[in-house]
This record gives C-alpha cells, sequence and structure tokens, in this order.
C-alpha cells in the first residue's frame, strides 16, 4: 500500500475544516449547556443555537424560524415528504411527483407513502441525467401535493433546472422539496428567489461535522415530527439540540458559501482535466450532462470490468473513490441512479464515481488519470468479458 | 506472500483466518454476497450470506488487523449456480449446488478477485487437505473424518490446489472450536450451518417456485408398468429414493424410483427397485489433470454422506467414465456427484447422468 493518499470522494463525506473544528470545540468544554436550561450556562447555548439559525438562514434566503436541525440529510428528506403528504392528505390530494434517481432517503419514503394509498410519479431524467420543467408541468394534477426533486444528483452530479420546477410549483401552488445535500455550500441558493418551499442539507458534505443537518420549510408549511419527546425545534423534533455539530455546520457553511465562485471554478477546472483524461480510455462513458453538473463531479462507466475490483486496486494505489451503492452488507449493487439513466445491468456495474474538493491538485487529477488508465487496462486484460468483446463474440455496448 | 480469506462469519473460516495472520501472510478478509435474501425468501439467519453472518466475518476480520471487503457476486451466482439448481430439477435431476458454488464461485470467481487483487493463495475453511506428491498437488481427505468436505471439492485442479491453502484442514473440530473458544470469537459455539444456503428449511421447491415466478406442473404417479397411481406436484418436488410426502396409498411401501420431466410422470416402485450396480458420469475432473488409461478399482462415493463403496472404473472419454459398484447401490441419483478415492486422496469425480 502506498502511503500518499488522493481523497476523490468527497460526495460521500468530506474533511472537516479547520475553522468548522475550532467552531465546535468551545461548546464542548466551555459552553456545554442544555438550551433549554434557564439558568446561564444554559442561556449561552441557547445564544449560540439562536445565533447559527439566523447566521444559516442568510445563507439560504429565508429567515431563522424556517430552518429545523435535524440528524442529517436522510432525516431532512423524510421529514419533509412526510409533512407535505400528510399536509395533502388532509386536502384529500394524494399524488406526489419524483424523479426515478433520487436519494434513497427519498425514494424509500416515497415508497412507504405508496403503500399507505399515494400515488407517485417517477419522472424520467433521460440519458443526460436531467428533468425538464414542461415534463413537471404536464405531471402536476389537481391532486399533486408535492414535487420532490433533487438539487443535484449524488452519483452523477446533473443539476436540475431547480428556479422553473419552483416557479411552476408555485404557479400550480403545489409544494416544492428539494434535496439540495450535495448542493449546499457549493452552488448558490436563494430559496425565496428560487421558489423553493422546502429544502434539504447536510453538514458533512460541505466540511462540516456528520449527524447534523437542517430542514428549510416555507413559513406556512407545519412539518410533522418524526420524533416526539420535547419542545426542541418549535415541538418539531424533539432531543437536545447538538450544539457542537450545529455551531460546526453554521462555521462551515459560511466558509463554504464565501468561496463558491472561487471554488467552483477550481474545481471546474479540474473536473474538466479528469473528464477529459478518462474519456481517452477506449469503450468509456461520461454519465450525465457534461456541462449541467456539479464542478466537482465525476462518473464513469467502463465496460468489460466490475466496479469492485476497480476500486480496491485504485485504492491499492492511495486513490479513494467510489462505484455504485453499498448495500446493506456493504456489497456494491449497480447503482439505480446509472439504471435510470438508461444504463444496462453489465454496464453499471462498472462504474466510477469520483468527486472533488478544493484541496485535489492538478497533478493529483495527472496521477489518478493514468492510475485509471493503468488499472482499467489490466483489469481488461484478464476479464473474460472483455476478451469475448475483443473477438467479437460480444457485442460492445460503449462504442 | 498475500492471502485472500473466504469468510462465512462461521468459526472454521474464522479460524482458517487467523492461521494465516498468524503465519506471517498479508491477509484479506471477504465474504461473497450470492444472492439477495428476498430471492430465496429469507429473513433469519443461519444462512452463509446473512447480514448477521457478514457482520460477524467482518467483526472477525477487523480483529485480526485484515482488511474486509462483501463481494458482490450475485450475477454469477445466479446465472451458474442457481440457474443450474433449478434447471436439474425442472429436469428430474437431483443437483448438489454446494459443489457448484465451490466449482463456479470459491474456485473461479474468487479465485479470479484473488489474482486481481494481486494474492497468491485463495484461503477457505473447508475440512481438506492439499499436499504436494512427486510433482503434482493432491487433495485429501481431513483428518476429522466427521467433517471431511473432499466430496464437495472434487472439481478442483492442479492451477487451483497451488493457490488455495485449508488451514484447518488436519485440526479437529472439537480442536477448532476450542481455539476459537481462547482466541475469544463469538463464534465459537456457532452451530454447523446445514441447509443449502439459498434454500431455507431445505424447501427447495418453493425456492424455484419463487425464481421462476411459475408453480410446477402437476402430474402423474405412475408404476412401472406405466399404470397411473394418482396425480403429484409437479416433478420438481420429488428426488430419487423419496418415500415421504407421496400421498399415495398401497399395501407395501412405494419409493419413487424414476423421473421422467418429459411426459411429466414420477414412476413408483418398491425398494428393491432402486437398486443398482451400473452408472455413467460425467462432467468428470481427474484432479492429476491425466485420464487413466485404462480401468482400475478404487473406492467411490455416490453420496456425501455414504460409506465408501468398491468400484470398477472404466475411463470412456476426456471427461466422462462407466463404473461398476461390487455391490447393488440404492438410488444411484442422477445429478449428485460420483467421487473417487485412493486411500485418503481424492481421485477425482463427476455428475452421474
Amino acid at each position: 500500500m502506498t502511503e500518499r493518499v488522493i481523497y476523490l470522494d468527497n460526495a460521500a463525506t468530506t474533511k472537516m475544516s479547520k475553522s468548522a473544528i475550532n467552531a465546535m470545540l468551545p461548546y464542548m468544554d466551555s459552553i456545554y449547556g442544555n438550551p433549554s436550561s434557564l439558568h446561564s450556562v444554559g442561556q449561552k447555548a441557547n445564544e449560540a443555537l439562536v445565533n447559527a439559525r439566523e447566521r444559516i438562514a442568510k445563507l439560504l434566503g429565508c429567515e431563522a424560524r424556517e430552518i429545523t436541525f435535524t440528524s442529517g440529510g436522510s432525516e431532512a428528506d423524510n421529514q419533509a415528504i412526510v409533512s407535505a403528504a400528510r399536509f395533502g392528505k388532509s386536502k384529500g390530494k394524494k399524488h406526489i411527483i419524483s424523479t426515478a434517481f433520487e436519494h434513497h432517503a427519498v425514494l424509500h419514503t416515497l415508497s412507504k407513502l405508496e403503500k399507505e394509498g399515494f400515488e407517485i410519479t417517477l419522472l424520467d431524467v433521460h440519458e443526460n441525467g436531467l428533468v425538464t420543467p414542461e415534463e413537471v408541468r404536464e405531471a402536476i394534477r389537481e391532486n399533486t401535493c408535492l414535487v420532490t426533486i433533487m438539487y443535484a444528483n449524488n452519483e452523477i452530479g446533473t443539476i436540475q433546472p431547480i428556479k422553473e420546477i419552483g416557479d411552476i410549483c408555485r404557479e400550480k401552488g403545489v409544494i416544492f422539496h428539494t434535496d439540495a445535500v450535495q448542493v449546499a455550500g457549493h452552488l448558490h441558493i436563494d430559496v425565496k428567489e428560487q421558489n423553493i418551499d422546502m429544502l434539504s442539507l447536510s453538514a458533512h458534505k460541505f466540511h462540516g461535522p456528520k449527524g447534523i443537518g437542517a430542514l428549510y420549510a416555507r413559513k406556512g408549511i407545519r412539518l410533522t415530527s418524526l420524533i416526539e419527546g420535547g419542545a426542541q425545534e418549535r415541538g418539531k423534533r424533539a432531543g437536545t439540540e447538538n450544539i457542537p455539530a450545529i455551531m460546526g455546520m453554521a462555521a462551515a457553511l459560511e466558509e463554504s458559501c464565501s468561496r463558491i465562485d472561487e471554488n467552483a471554478e477550481i474545481l471546474t477546472a479540474l473536473r474538466d482535466k479528469l473528464i477529459a483524461g478518462l474519456s481517452e480510455i477506449p469503450h468509456s462513458i461520461l454519465n450525465g450532462d457534461a456541462k449541467k453538473r456539479l464542478p466537482g463531479n465525476v462518473n464513469f462507466c467502463f465496460e468489460g470490468i466490475e466496479g469492485e475490483s476497480l476500486l480496491l486496486l485504485l485504492d491499492d494505489k492511495g486513490i479513494c473513490v467510489s462505484s455504485g451503492s453499498a448495500c446493506t452488507s456493504g456489497s456494491l449493487d449497480p447503482s439505480h441512479v446509472l439504471l435510470a439513466i438508461g444504463r444496462v445491468h453489465d454496464i453499471a456495474h462498472g462504474s466510477l464515481r469520483l468527486s472533488l474538493s478544493d484541496e485535489n491538485t492538478e497533478e493529483e487529477i495527472e496521477y489518478t488519470i493514468s492510475a485509471v488508465k493503468e488499472v482499467v487496462e489490466y483489469l481488461r486484460s484478464i476479464s473474460p468479458i472483455w476478451r469475448d468483446l475483443v473477438n467479437g463474440k460480444k457485442e460492445f455496448i460503449i462504442k | 506472500m498475500k492471502a485472500l480469506i473466504a469468510m462465512s462469519g462461521g468459526v472454521d473460516s474464522s479460524l482458517a483466518a487467523k492461521l494465516m495472520k498468524d503465519k506471517g501472510f498479508d491477509c484479506i478478509g471477504c465474504t461473497m454476497k450470492l444472492y439477495h435474501n428476498e430471492d430465496a425468501g429469507i429473513e433469519s439467519s443461519r444462512t452463509c450470506c446473512s447480514l448477521d453472518d457478514v457482520e460477524v466475518a467482518r467483526s472477525v476480520a477487523y480483529k485480526l488487523g485484515m482488511p474486509f471487503y462483501v463481494f458482490n457476486f450475485t450475477d454469477a451466482f445466479r446465472d451458474t449456480v442457481i440457474r443450474k439448481f433449478i434447471e436439474s430439477y425442472e429436469n428430474g435431476i437431483t443437483p448438489n449446488p454446494c459443489i457448484d458454488c465451490n466449482r463456479y464461485m470459491k474456485f473461479d470467481k474468487l479465485y479470479e478477485r484473488a489474482k486481481t487483487l494481486g494474492c497468491d493463495y485463495i484461503v477457505t475453511g473447508h475440512y481438506a487437505r492439499i499436499e504436494e506428491e512427486n510433482g503434482k498437488f493432491v487433495l485429501k481427505k481431513a483428518l476429522d473424518e466427521t467433517k471431511d468436505q473432499s466430496y464437495v471439492l472434487y472439481s478442483m485442479t492442479q492451477d487451483q490446489l497451488v493457490h488455495t491453502m485449508f488451514p484447518i484442514g488436519s485440526m479437529q473440530k472439537t480442536e477448532v472450536r476450542a481455539i476459537a473458544k481462547e482466541s475469544g470469537f463469538v463464534n465459537a459455539d456457532k452451530p454447523d450451518s446445514q441447509d443449502i444456503c439459498f434454500v431455507p428449511n431445505g424447501d427447495y421447491a418453493s425456492v424455484i417456485e419463487l425464481q421462476t415466478g411459475k408453480e410446477s406442473a402437476e402430474g402423474n404417479f405412475v408404476d412401472k408398468q406405466g399404470n397411473n397411481l394418482g396425480r403429484h406436484k409437479g416433478v420438481i418436488h420429488y428426488t430419487i429414493g423419496q418415500r415421504k410426502g407421496l400421498g399415495v396409498s398401497s399395501t407395501e411401501p412405494l419409493y419413487v424410483c424414476n423421473i421422467c420431466p418429459k411426459d411429466g410422470n414420477v414412476v413408483l416402485g418398491s425398494n428393491d427397485d432402486l437398486f443398482s450396480r451400473e452408472a455413467d458420469v460425467s462432467d468428470f475432473n481427474w484432479i492429476s489433470g491425466e485420464v487413466p488409461g485404462s480401468e482400475f478399482r478404487c473406492k467411490a462415493k455416490i453420496r456425501y454422506r455414504q460409506p465408501e463403496q468398491w468400484v470398477t472404473v472404466i475411463p470412456t472419454g476426456a471427461d466422462t467414465v462407466h463404473i461398476v459398484f461390487d455391490e447393488p447401490q440404492r438410488a444411484i441419483t442422477p445429478g449428485q456427484a460420483a467421487v473417487f478415492y485412493d486411500g485418503d486422496t481424492v481421485l477425482g469425480g463427476g455428475t452421474i447422468k
């Protein structure tokens, strides 16, 4: 194993920033109070909580009271969808629109609602990984209570036309939720300007701590609490607030947002260099639109190899990437996202996601390109499937 | 030297991992994910691919200081082992999927993965021994006769034997459990696995119906003369020699003597009708890699737990043999393996036609 580590899995999680760590420390040893306590130690913690909520709200363009802290993106997604569904049901509206390539936090919540009698429409995301505003408009019915479409996909990074969808939903009077877990701290968000009614985010995707996230819900949308037992978060999320994590999240989001344009420029250059380099590998294909994608996201399929082997051999070279989606046992299944954009099972099995951060260097990208080329070539040289493809016994799917 | 350890979460493969580590090998632990539990209708444990077992394997690997992966081989398992399992029953044949799993998964798919990862050896917790004799590698029975698994390993080739290790093949099961206990393994007292991993409770017919999405077609029980004796649930539900669950009343006990998928008939007869002395064996693997030039005598097993029987073996092709037992054998079953032994050494084996 080489000593060197090139971390290209920032869509999975990120390294915490120094400022986020420093923002947390005082709330573990000196300001350790419970924000619900009336005494001075508790008051200080409560002050911090109020302050963090205001700072985060400002970065999203909403009011502090519209922010609910959660344990992360999955909880925020669950709460948003369940709340909108319950609200819709009370008005006899039981139709929800989403897409086939949402995060499982959304998809699994939707299938649970489907069993309870809700009707779910999953929009096509096409080969480029994008939904069109027109298709959203056409799918909205009299009884639609929620449109939930992710801001940017976590695997292939495609950025959806969020403002256009928001405008349509507002016009039609339908609640619009977006899972912005991959976007917060990476692209500009303004929930008022974009007509977003609900939005989920997670701190550890923008160099904040794990186990903390937030749900923005526009005033007037009544949230259903998933956890009962206390008055915290306006009674919508019981449990003593994780103050250190909340402070870390606020600091991390502020830091990330202050550098969005600058970082996007650096990452886009690295991303496009990586895409150009990997495109030179024969019988490979970029997944997702080349332009409308997150600055740090690269996702490829290579024909004739298995993602598992690719990942382990790159790990051996010190390169941390991901492939497919991990199932409960930790093994890799072909990603539902790649199947949703029309990749066939065998091709989806040979995928690779590389997600960058501003700590990555040009030299690392060059090393990665040559390492991926080398490993793909090696795996193909020992692959019986590849042999069949080269000998013409099977036809190439990726030309 | 680098070794890939196939770990099931059971005590045998856990100890195998520890022994390799103790010998100073650079070890990687892994579990193969072979099927989706829903496809087998499984929720409980006691199967090699269940989540609890994976977690045990992972915890043992981490405690031993080795990385651990779960490899997703569901596609290959479905295309080889499960497909053959279903087709066999549909054709009136009784398969042995554990043999196929060793052949197509552990010593093919997993062995390929081991090579990909730069491993010199693949290691399992099988009770069998590999030794080098006169420049050839031989597969031998375990020293613990009650646990011997050499029968299910007959398809191994010279190349595979060179790159495989069975660290507990020379140990007694009691010894394995004792060392596991001493080493603090949580699975030291875990019961041995019994069933086919993807067939919970032994109800293989339900798994086939779940997989194929169709109920097996009913047919007739007939006697040797072709007289109708009643209706049966479908050919996949029966195996040669079966007596229980036939639902046909008769003055003397009736047994399944033949299964004819073409006309859907299941032939019933007496216990005596089940005895025969000869069989053809196909898809035969000679472990030495060399086909004997002439007929010879040795001992053979035609099912896993059966005393060995004297047999005359007549090679009829590169991978086919004809066998004649000294004594008539009960229920020589198409699809099961015939494995030949010379003392402790496995000569080879194949599928009874």
